[in-house]
């Protein structure tokens, strides 16, 4: 595309802001964890690394971030099936009802966290008399996770053409096989960018969460809010999510290679251009 | 042979798909029970089990639900100005941390999409998607510190004679729009990437101008892609209520709801009822522009 | 592979509304939670764990870890910034007791959510200040709820450097002229007991109210503490239910006086903030007398785990952990026999313990009842004053 070197100019200036507006405060966090004072007061009086053994040595901070590991893995499992067969249903079938679908899909994320929490608990707690605990958290968090699966799906299902497994069809592969060796196949990678939105949204998520689960547990979230109130402990809470911030390059990375090599698929006609190079993410795929 | 071992070889996963073969209806019917009922059944019930409660009323010392027909929460919500300064509040905040989001988002999205280079699109888009995962209340921390009176704005804006807004709904407005930035930039950078460059070349050799080319050319095709995330940054600033709490002395429709849900689960129920509304109107306007669609 | 409206899928939409239909109309007939009512009779073994509500510094450490040692129940403790938090979290009937205030404890007892406490199971109850037991925040129609866990004075608290002369009187925060000096810079409390201490200014300011109680208002007293309130909302700078917002503000420099408990008070003193409050020679009180709390272990009508809960209430006020519990949130001791046990040997003086004189200028949390005992009803109930306090701040 062209463009007066002034516009490239006041373009690149655009995005230098942006970038600098996302990270300053991300600065400031990593600055936070070095520092001496347990006080959050600015500018930070000395630098120690003290913090960071504590986040290490914390058993707390470790069960919660075990936690909410297996909190997300579920969740995402949950949302990735139920994300899937939604958006199968919807991408290849036309029936009563089905524009309400996307609807219906996107209702858990689109309203208040606060009210789903407490529909969910209160429908746990004193209609089905199941207590609260790790369960009933990744009920929830599956509930508002599905719509990234689904979005990202629908939206690749609708790029491959259908054509291919009318093809697959003809060629004598049942159902199974038809969805296992051809549309699979094409739809991992958008798989993989929704599981992997669906797990950071899982993984970060405390509104919900707050009110679905159960006493003796804590996630990585309900630990930080916890220790908001120990002011004693408030550097620890830093040091923790600089860690993790470092630990989640991997499988953003990861993501980012597997799904890299996407290209262009036939059947897509009129479009040409190689399109590959990021993490796809379709639609309205963001959280 | 072949044919005799795929006989043999019929296990139920083959007969399930035998009888799902030439059967959309079928098909149709399996692939949504889990997630229709999910969805309907346990989310849908679960809402509908919740805002019910907003036409009852409570007992004042116990909190105890009675369960008789009123209207009373919602002459409360009419008769009391506050509510109607809080609803405003919160929905012009939401509007407002959209509007911003999208106009920080946009150049960013544009030059991932269109003008970075292979390796740049990929770094930007980690970059972007980094920050995601940092905890959502140290983000918000970090900006109280930003803030504070003598915190780091302060120290870096008072040289040339400014300072931190500190906090207030100028506050909730900033981390608002930062914390929601990503979920922006994500969509509109995938509506970009899907426009093909082709149809810009073919603008420019009509002789348009770069700004022309972008107001009648990119814009209106990348419009459903920001509708699409502005659902995400109406709707989370909608009905957030931590940090109006951690940066301002501003109740937002999600504080008066989580103050009452305690004790007066009717009363929030029905407030409830008015972010519900907001939000179902605001996807009905997005599907109409196309926002859930995506050509 | 297309289809048209299928008629499973037609189908599949009407039973789904239908059971939408259904459940709304269940929902009338909730099942209700069953709780016993009843006092243990027998502390048994330890189950193991324990799940505890309470207060920010009530459950630290150096006594929750002597105590799992002791008794093998694990503690797990939840803190909150109000009271509504409290009642909302052991609605849930995930908890086993809970550190309650007045303005919690009524409300508790009524919704059901806690047992009376079988004192006799708790051997240091006996020497527990006789001023502590049947309370009208802790005994119910004769039966005790509860084990008095220490009391204590909401502060003023300011910065020595910004704000000169000391200040002796709630004035600071309340009258607007002077509290015009440090706008946007008053830190106060975010809960509608907050009301309370409205009252409690009016009550010595403008006597002609004939405010007895801040608890207790009829219609014109609550009115015109609502107009203080808004009032004093143009000069406030933050409101705050976390111990850990009020002291960032207070070390940021954001606020400079305002209402706070020990524990923060502490907290910015070690950390070098040169922070003030009312000197022990005022009894820590500016002159119109504050809001305080006396705060009651509870054991929840659902708990799992009732003989830790027992053994925790029993260990609380064993005189050496009382001691500790005090001396570190900087409160006074319920237990009497705790002051012999303080590591500063005049810590109980210093903080009144043994003066019921002192407490009778504190005026604890309690929740608000239609019915103020004066033989009328019309007394401002605890939803007038929750939602009060909504269009206070606006």
């Amino acid at each position: 595309m062209r463009l007066s070197k002034r516009s490239r100019i006041l373009l690149r200036l655009a995005v230098w802001a942006g970038l600098a507006f996302i990270y300053i405060p991300l600065i400031v966090i990593v600055l936070y964890a070095f520092n001496s004072s347990k006080i959050l007061a600015w500018p930070p009086p000395g630098w120690t690394t003290h913090w960071f053994s504590q986040a290490f040595k914390n058993e707390a901070a470790r069960e919660a971030f075990l936690t909410s590991i297996k909190a997300g893995v579920a969740a995402t499992a949950i949302a990735l099936t139920l994300g899937t067969l939604a958006s199968l249903a919807v991408a290849r079938h036309r029936f009563f009802g089905r524009e309400t679908i996307s609807f219906l899909v996107i209702l858990p994320i689109a309203l208040p966290g606060i009210i789903t929490g407490v529909a969910i608990s209160n429908t746990f707690t004193q209609v089905l008399n199941v207590p609260l605990s790790l369960f009933t958290v990744i009920v929830g968090h599956a509930t508002f996770c599905i719509v990234v699966v689904y979005n990202n799906s629908v939206a690749r299902l609708r790029r491959l053409s259908g054509s291919l497994e009318e093809a697959s069809a003809d060629l004598g592969a049942n159902t199974w096989q038809t969805f296992r060796f051809v549309t699979f196949p094409g739809m991992k990678s958008a798989l993989i960018a929704g599981g992997l939105l669906a797990f950071a949204l899982s993984f970060d998520e405390i509104i919900v969460t707050n009110f679905t689960i159960g006493a003796g547990e804590q996630t990585l979230p309900i630990w930080i809010y916890s220790n908001l109130f120990r002011p004693h402990e408030l550097p620890i809470v830093n040091a923790v999510a600089v860690l993790v911030i470092l630990i989640s390059i991997i499988p953003v990375y990861l993501a980012h290679r597997l799904t890299g090599d996407e290209g262009a698929t036939p059947g897509r006609g009129g479009r040409g251009k190689f399109e590959g190079g990021g993490v796809e993410t379709e639609a309205v795929a963001a959280p | 042979m072949a044919t005799e071992a795929v006989i043999e070889r019929r296990s139920t996963g083959h007969r399930l798909a035998g009888l799902l073969h030439g059967r959309p209806r079928l098909q149709v019917g399996a692939l949504l029970a889990g997630p229709v009922g999910w969805l309907v059944i346990g989310y849908l019930g679960s809402l509908a089990l919740l805002l019910v409660a907003a036409f009852w009323s409570v007992d004042p010392l116990s909190g105890a639900t009675i369960k008789k027909f009123t209207l009373e929460n919602f002459e409360s919500l009419v008769n009391e100005p506050v509510y109607r300064t809080i609803v405003w509040r919160t929905i012009r905040t939401a509007l407002l941390v959209t509007l911003t989001d999208a106009i920080i988002a946009f150049p960013i999205a544009f030059y991932m999409a269109k003008l970075a280079s292979r390796r740049g699109k990929a770094l930007l888009v980690v970059g972007i998607l980094l920050p995601l995962w940092s905890s959502y209340l140290v983000k918000v921390y970090a900006w109280r510190t930003l803030l504070s009176t003598d915190g780091a704005i302060h120290w870096a804006l008072s040289p040339i004679g400014l300072d931190t807004p500190g906090y207030g709904t100028t506050a909730v407005w900033l981390v608002f729009s930062y914390l929601w930035l990503p979920y922006m930039i994500l969509p509109i950078y995938a509506g970009l990437e899907r426009i093909p460059n082709s149809l810009i070349s073919a603008s420019e050799d009509l002789g348009a101008s770069p700004f022309t080319t972008f107001r009648r050319v990119i814009l209106p095709l990348s419009f459903p892609a920001v509708v699409a995330g502005s659902i995400f940054t109406f709707s989370l600033t909608l009905g957030d209520y931590i940090t109006p709490r951690l940066v301002s002395n501003d109740q937002f429709i999600g504080n008066v709801i989580f103050n009452n849900i305690a004790n007066n689960q009717p009363f929030a129920a029905a407030l409830a009822l008015v972010p519900i509304v907001v939000m179902i109107a605001y996807l009905l306007v997005a599907r109409k522009l196309g926002a859930f669609e995506h050509v | 592979m297309r289809s048209k409206g299928g008629n499973p899928a037609r189908t599949a939409w009407l039973i789904a509304g239908g059971l939408l239909a259904a459940m709304l109309l269940f929902a009338g007939c909730g099942s209700s939670s069953s709780n016993s009512g009843e006092e243990l009779q027998k502390v048994g073994k330890g189950e193991g764990s324990l799940n505890l509500i309470s207060w920010a510094g009530y459950v630290e450490p150096a006594w929750s870890k002597p105590f799992e040692q002791k008794t093998g129940c694990k503690v797990s403790d939840k803190e909150a910034g109000t009271s509504d938090e409290m009642v909302e979290l052991m609605k849930t009937g995930q908890y086993d007791g809970v550190s309650a205030s007045g303005n919690a404890t009524a409300r508790l007892v009524a919704a059901n959510l806690v047992d009376p406490v079988n004192v006799s199971l708790v051997p240091n109850y006996k020497t527990v200040f006789s001023d502590l037991k049947n309370q009208p925040y802790n005994t119910f129609e004769g039966v005790h709820y509860g084990i008095p866990h220490g009391r204590g004075a909401n502060l003023l608290m300011w910065n020595g450097n910004d704000v000169k002369p000391a200040p002796d009187s709630w004035d600071i925060m309340f009258d607007p002229k002077i509290a015009a000096k440090y706008k946007g810079k008053i830190s106060v409390y975010d809960e509608s007991s907050y009301i309370a201490d409205a009252a409690l200014y009016l009550k010595v300011h403008k006597p002609e109210l004939g405010i007895e109680n801040p608890y207790e208002l009829n219609e014109e007293q609550f009115n015109a503490a609502i107009e203080l309130l808004k009032e004093q909302r143009k000069n406030v700078g933050e409101y705050w239910s976390e111990a850990a917002k009020q002291i960032s503000a207070f070390a940021g420099g954001d606020v400079t006086v305002g209402t706070t408990w020990q524990y923060q008070y502490f907290a910015l003193k070690e950390e070098g903030v040169p922070v003030k409050a009312s000197p022990a020679s005022q009894g820590f009180l500016p002159k119109e007398g504050a809001t305080g709390w006396s705060d009651t272990w509870m054991i929840s009508s659902e708990a799992k785990h009732p003989n830790c809960m027992y053994e925790w209430m029993n260990w609380i006020i064993e005189p050496k952990v009382n001691a500790e519990v005090a001396e570190f949130f900087g409160e006074a001791p319920a237990q009497e026999k705790a002051c012999e046990h303080t590591a500063n040997p005049n810590f109980c003086s210093e903080y009144h313990a043994e003066e019921p004189a002192f407490w009778k200028r504190v005026y604890y949390w309690e929740t608000p009842l239609a019915d103020c005992g004066n033989g009328e009803e019309d007394c401002k109930d605890y939803n007038d004053w929750v939602k009060a306090w909504t269009s206070i701040k606006g």
